[in-house]
């Protein structure tokens, strides 16, 4: 067995650190090693940090995305156009989103997509509330912005049989060659979607 | 130990980081799974989608490990199958009906059945047809077979219409009369070959759902997935969802 070489409240730090994504036990290590030397400037705001996002951050009642208030900054900002809905898996796809400042909507985060490999059935998912919110008169467009796989897709026309009542238009983001992509490595899958949703130039 | 195989991606569940733990349905090795180094990433996860055909070789230290597979492609037709709900549905629902074998049993046919309707799922009529043929197949795989060739009743061949449901067999016209309204239609698709009518799919559908549910789901304690019902409704051009537990 392996000689400690630190005490165990610093061997729980570098565990919990390692449990973060992109971090290994090493690097655990090395951000532990590093929070311990900048303990005034860096550990403890950081400790801080951590105890108001866990008394404060919420998940907002309307969309699913997740804010220290409730609801959400982007539900409660009057300048953005209620009439579009952005549909998507998680809250990581929202800020992609929000960071391509291409839309002025407001979203729903749906919290996955449907797997049955996973086990993850319509009733895990906000997908009610996204239909009550369809029916919003003052809805028009809903946007599924759903990832471009088969679990992502069949989520996605599951979504629209359901809203085909709420009378709003149902919109999907289009597949086909990503920027810089050459097309002798795309698959013919990719090449097949990108000709059909060819465009005049 | 080491085999090479092409099979079918059937799902692919995220492990740690950038791995995926795939499973494949193979001809000779059933229904497999395996650990992807980098399936997760950008470049693998096209490859790694339902539906896709890919050849894989499996390494593993001892037969019982999970071992890692090496894949490469063969038919990548899982993006233009995204547009069609039909397609996404049956992709989904033919998935889920191969999770009903059990792990590295050979299944050949079912294998050879779930190409053929992979590459006809585009046409939905014909993909309707070859669906409930595979639902009975899975049937017969499972050991809960319809006998769906001759009457129960007189031993006929001909003139064959409904199906008993206590016996799963088939039963003709004639001897089907006085109890026509507890029997399931056979559809004539699967005793001929006739272009199939939405009430003929409807018929087929509701004679399979019934025995898979009845003798392989319900004994399970699951029921099916949403994608049965979606790919049946958007095939005959309903809107009906379910809202069943997956």
């Amino acid at each position: 067995m392996p000689k400690a070489t630190a005490g165990p409240e610093i061997e729980r730090l570098i565990q919990l650190l390692a449990r973060l994504p992109g971090l290994g036990p090493r690097s655990a290590r090395r951000a532990a090693l590093h929070l311990i030397k900048k303990r005034e400037p860096l550990m403890a705001p950081l400790a801080a940090a951590l105890q108001t996002a866990i008394d404060k951050i919420e998940v907002c009642r309307t969309c699913g995305n997740i804010d220290s208030q409730n609801p959400c900054t982007v539900c409660t900002d009057p300048r953005r156009d209620p009439s579009v809905i952005v549909v998507v898996a998680d809250v990581a796809d929202l800020w992609a989103l929000e960071r391509a400042e291409v839309l002025n909507a407001r979203y729903h985060v749906l919290g996955g997509t449907l797997s049955p490999l996973d086990g993850i059935g319509p009733q895990d998912l906000t997908i009610d509330a996204l239909v009550s919110r369809a029916h919003d008169p003052a809805v028009k467009e809903i946007i599924v912005a759903l990832n471009a796989t088969v679990d992502g897709q069949t989520t996605a026309h599951y979504i629209t049989d359901l809203l085909h009542d709420a009378g709003v238009a149902v919109t999907r983001l289009a597949h086909g060659v990503p920027v810089g992509g050459e097309l002798d490595y795309l698959d013919e899958g990719t090449l097949s979607a990108a000709i059909r949703s060819r465009t005049p130039l | 130990m080491e085999w090479t195989d092409d099979g079918i991606v059937l799902g692919t569940r995220r492990h740690g980081e950038s791995s995926a733990i795939v499973e494949v349905m193979t001809r000779a090795h059933g229904r497999h799974l395996g650990l992807v180094r980098g399936g997760s990433g950008s470049r693998l996860r096209p490859m790694l989608q339902p539906g896709n055909t890919v050849r894989v070789v499996w390494r593993a230290r001892l037969d019982e490990h999970l071992g890692n597979y090496a894949v490469e492609p063969l038919r990548l037709h899982g993006a233009s199958q995204l547009a069609a709900s039909h397609v996404v549905y049956g992709v989904t629902h033919l998935a889920a009906l191969c999770r009903l074998l059990p792990e590295r049993d050979p299944h050949p046919e079912v294998h050879d059945h779930l190409t053929s309707i992979l590459d006809q799922l585009d046409e939905p009529r014909i993909a309707a047809v070859e669906m409930v043929r595979f639902e009975l197949q899975m049937l017969a795989e499972l050991g809960f077979g319809l006998d769906l060739g001759s009457c129960a009743a007189t031993g006929s061949e001909d003139d064959l219409g409904y199906v008993s449901p206590k016996s799963g067999r088939a039963v003709s016209r004639v001897a089907a009369a006085p109890w026509q309204d507890r029997l399931f239609r056979l559809p004539a698709f699967l005793s001929a070959a006739v272009a199939p009518s939405s009430e003929d799919i409807a018929d087929g559908f509701a004679l399979t759902g019934y025995f898979l549910a009845r003798h392989v789901l319900e004994p399970r304690g699951i029921a099916f997935a949403d994608a049965r019902e979606g790919f049946v409704a958007a095939i005959l051009g309903r809107r009906s969802v379910a809202r069943s537990a997956q």
